[in-house]
């Protein structure tokens, strides 16, 4: 649909109607997101290459002599996802319109989100070594550290994102926010895969 | 026509004799309020492009007198002016004032003034957030700088090698200011090149598609995705530091079984990408001017924006040239040797390229042109010394001796340092609407590069000769007294060259003749404004149809002309146009924020958390994240003028 055209004489700039204002993935928010994201997976892989750059460079005395177990993290990983899959589910309501559904994926994930900083603080809890103990606790620590301030912090954004749905911020139209909270959200659990991997496989493939 | 909504409309297509009230609207519509709270409030790309450019010149001048009392230290054997620490806290304040605090800023000033303008956009996609990266930019500096004047300033040079800067070594709060200061700067790196990444895909005027973009967008633009990937490294560095300081944790201290050279391999993986980012920047200010100032297109522009990002790409592989000395394996070593050769083949592509627009142009003998014309000459020795520190043998013969001060500064005060110089000269016309004295521009211009060369040509063969650097003073009869002297000496005419395009600037802004809008004859969109720009920068958004849209009568390039007189005026509310990323297609009508409290007030609170993160008081460190939190909530609270707000039977 070709409302108007702008001549430059040597093809016409087809212009069509345009939308206005904070539109969805055509928002400078969505694109920020992106280059966010870009350098937060950095930081990521710098903080899994201390890791491994200490286990390689260590004399083979670098894990704790309990290697870290699936019991509760396993669970965890799992929970973490299905937040992931609540807030997929709701965005793809925010997309119809459906206020209810859109609210209660991000409810949904709040919860799964809670419950999964919940165990891994239990898991803490059960460690028999503190910081300060080793160079692998220390990288213990503050990488599932790193990773749980950004679960807390998405934690926030779907607190908050469900509070401007309810107060009917958000529809068909309009919901660029909710796509740049989820976009965030599935990084966070993303960068658990990778954080998983490599803490609590890695020991068991000689990564010692 | 078919109905439309507040949300949603065709743009409309007007021209100024159509509607000569257009002006006056914008400008009611995007001018900064007065007074200091407008001041503070302030988001106009402009204002906060000349506040980067006034700050990152003021720590070249605190950095600059740090190294004139160095070099008074320095100038004869023996000498007593500088204790040992102090002379360790000069060096060390020198470099990090040098290259986090001058050297990324000033260019971020270019570029924040520049892009919306070279682009032909209304302003950066980020406007608040480009308040904000200032903002922290110098809260993060004063917070450095309050360390020196407590006589606590980091001692340990500006890549503060582990194990020395932990506490059994540096027991007090030195390298706590550092950590926690470059962790604060580096919020500022990062927003800022997030926000120029957004700004190039998102807001160029319509047409201008990829091949069209002027190559200091590219340098930058190659720069700030450096930055994405290369800044983390170092803030996780001096995270770690800070807390093997506070809290005793084990990453690189070997008591504990930590390994100390994880900190070289993370600042390194950062800071040799750091060097590409505070020069390819600086180098496409060059490629574009130095082709005005030759009256010419630049030769190559593909290869030339090839090499930038190519060069950038290979800047993550060559860390460890900097580490051949600590005794990596022989491999590792040839790799990373081998790695730091190849990079030269893309430098040489733009040096080529600027000889060969020289070479095939009618070279116009102005101030900047000097300028640019010595930076390629000392761009061309600082890359030569750094092919001899590439080779392994020699490095390790010349390293951390002054051969390779010689090589840093022919590298940051050439490459950087001058582009910056004659950039000034270049764009001071657009900025304040006069231009420099071209007389005392060139007077000052020879002091400087007779100054520069002496200062440092000599530091080759000081290096040569065996004189380590950042020892605070050598002994008698080694044969360093000529070269140290010749040195001090160069430092205080480069100084003097300084003071004088200061003096310049200053006159310049009282009495420099009235510059217009074109005062160059260029060929790109910021000289298709008045100087200076007005705050909507234009009144009726450009559709660009070639890489010069100012040159096309002249230059045949394509078939079509740009057009400047007719197109879109977007005035129902402080409005921008969004375009695709490749073709520069109209893809949405963007409004854009108000001035704003917030990036102000959010500075202040994270100043706060810092400040209380050194002194331990964690309930000040809480209220100082909650702030923070509240704020930023305020920030992005959706609003229903931005239209983030869903309309009410809408949708």
């Amino acid at each position: 649909m070709v409302d108007a055209t702008v001549t430059d004489r040597t093809h016409d700039i087809m212009v069509e109607r345009l939308p206005v204002g904070s539109a969805g993935r055509k928002s400078s928010g969505w694109f920020g997101m992106l280059s966010l994201i870009a350098t937060e997976a950095s930081l990521f892989v710098y903080l899994l290459f201390s890791y491994y750059y200490s286990a390689i460079w260590s004399d083979g005395s670098f894990l704790p002599a309990r290697l870290p177990k699936f019991d509760l993290s396993g669970p965890d990983t799992v929970v973490l996802l299905l937040s992931s899959a609540a807030v997929w589910w709701g965005e793809r309501g925010a997309r119809k319109g459906a206020r209810t559904q859109l609210a209660t994926g991000l409810a949904l994930a709040f919860v799964l989100g809670a419950i999964f900083v919940g165990v891994q603080v239990l898991e803490w809890r059960g460690k028999a070594f503190r910081p300060d103990s080793s160079p692998y606790a220390s990288l213990y620590f503050t990488i599932t550290g790193f990773h749980m301030a950004h679960v807390v912090l998405g934690l926030l954004v779907l607190a908050v994102l469900f509070a401007w749905t309810m107060l009917g911020y958000f529809d068909r139209s309009r919901h660029a926010p909710v796509s740049i909270g989820a976009i965030y959200w599935h990084f966070v659990d993303a960068v658990w895969i990778a954080v998983f991997f490599t803490i609590y496989v890695t020991p068991y493939l000689g990564v010692r | 026509m078919t109905t439309t909504s507040e949300y949603e409309r065709v743009p409309e297509i007007r021209s100024l004799s159509d509607d000569p009230g257009l002006p006056a609207r914008l400008k009611a519509l995007w001018e900064t309020k007065p007074g200091l709270w407008g001041w503070i409030c302030s988001v106009d790309h402009k204002s906060i492009g000349i506040r980067y450019l006034f700050t990152a010149f003021l720590f070249l001048v605190v950095g600059g007198l740090e190294a004139l009392v160095m070099r008074v230290q320095l100038a004869g054997p023996e000498r007593r002016l500088l204790t040992p620490e102090a002379y360790d806290q000069l060096y060390s304040m020198h470099g990090i004032t040098m290259i986090f605090l001058y050297a990324l800023p000033v260019l971020s000033g270019f570029s924040n003034f520049l892009f919306p303008l070279v682009l032909g956009a209304r302003d950066m996609a980020f406007p608040r957030l480009n308040a904000f990266s200032y903002w922290v930019y110098i809260a993060a500096g004063l917070f450095m700088y309050a360390s020196f004047l407590m006589g606590v300033a980091p001692d340990d040079g500006w890549f503060n090698y582990a194990p020395n800067s932990l506490p059994p070594y540096s027991p007090g709060p030195n390298m706590d200011f550092y950590a926690l200061g470059m962790i604060f700067l580096g919020v500022s790196t990062t927003v800022g090149a997030i926000n120029f990444v957004v700004t190039v895909l998102r807001m160029r005027a319509p047409g201008m598609s990829i091949n069209r973009l002027p190559i200091l967008v590219w340098g930058t633009t190659t720069a700030s995705v450096g930055i994405l990937f290369a800044m983390p490294a170092v803030t996780l560095a001096f995270f770690m530091l800070w807390m093997e300081r506070q809290f005793g944790t084990h990453f690189f201290g070997a008591g504990g079984g930590g390994q100390p050279l994880l900190w070289q391999h993370l600042f390194w993986i950062f800071a040799h990408p750091w060097v590409y980012i505070i020069v390819l920047p600086a180098m496409g200010l060059v490629s574009d001017a130095l082709p005005i100032l030759c009256r010419r297109p630049i030769v190559g522009y593909t290869l030339v924006v090839l090499a930038t990002i190519l060069t950038m790409v290979l800047g993550f592989g060559v860390w460890v040239h900097h580490m051949f000395a600590t005794g990596l394996p022989l491999v590792a070593s040839s790799f990373f040797s081998g790695a730091s050769f190849i990079i030269t083949i893309p430098s040489a592509v733009a040096t080529f390229a600027w000889v060969a627009t020289i070479w095939t142009g009618r070279p116009v003998f102005t101030t900047a042109f000097l300028y640019f014309a010595s930076f390629i000459v000392m761009f061309v020795i600082g890359g030569v010394s750094g092919v001899v520190t590439a080779a392994v043998p020699a490095d390790l013969q010349l390293t951390d001796t002054y051969f390779v001060v010689a090589h840093i500064h022919y590298v940051l005060i050439g490459i950087n340092l001058f582009a910056v110089l004659g950039a000034i000269y270049f764009w001071f016309p657009k900025m304040s609407g006069r231009m420099l004295n071209e007389r005392l521009g060139r007077w000052a211009f020879w002091i400087t590069f007779f100054g520069f060369n002496l200062a440092f040509f000599p530091m080759h063969l000081t290096g040569l000769l065996g004189m380590p650097r950042r020892v605070y003073t050598y002994p008698r009869g080694l044969g360093l007294e000529g070269v140290n002297m010749l040195s001090t000496v160069g430092s205080f005419v480069l100084g003097i060259g300084i003071l004088l395009v200061l003096v310049n600037i200053w006159h310049g802004l009282r009495h420099g003749a009235k510059a217009g809008d074109n005062p160059w004859d260029a060929p790109t969109l910021e000289w298709a404004t008045t100087s200076p720009p007005p705050a909507y920068n234009f009144a009726i958004i450009p559709a660009i149809a070639s890489r010069h849209p100012l040159w096309e009568g002249r230059l045949g390039e394509g078939s079509g002309r740009s057009q400047f007189d007719r197109g879109f005026a977007l005035d129902h509310g402080k409005e921008a146009l969004a375009t695709t990323a490749l073709d520069a297609e109209p893809d949405a009508i963007l409004r854009m924020p108000d001035d704003s409290p917030w990036p102000f007030l959010l500075t202040v609170a994270m100043s706060v958390g810092f400040a209380a993160l050194l002194l331990h008081s964690w309930w000040v460190v809480a209220a100082a994240v909650l702030a923070v939190l509240v704020y930023g909530l305020l920030w992005l609270w959706p609003r229903r003028r931005l239209l983030q707000i869903a309309g009410a039977g809408h949708g």
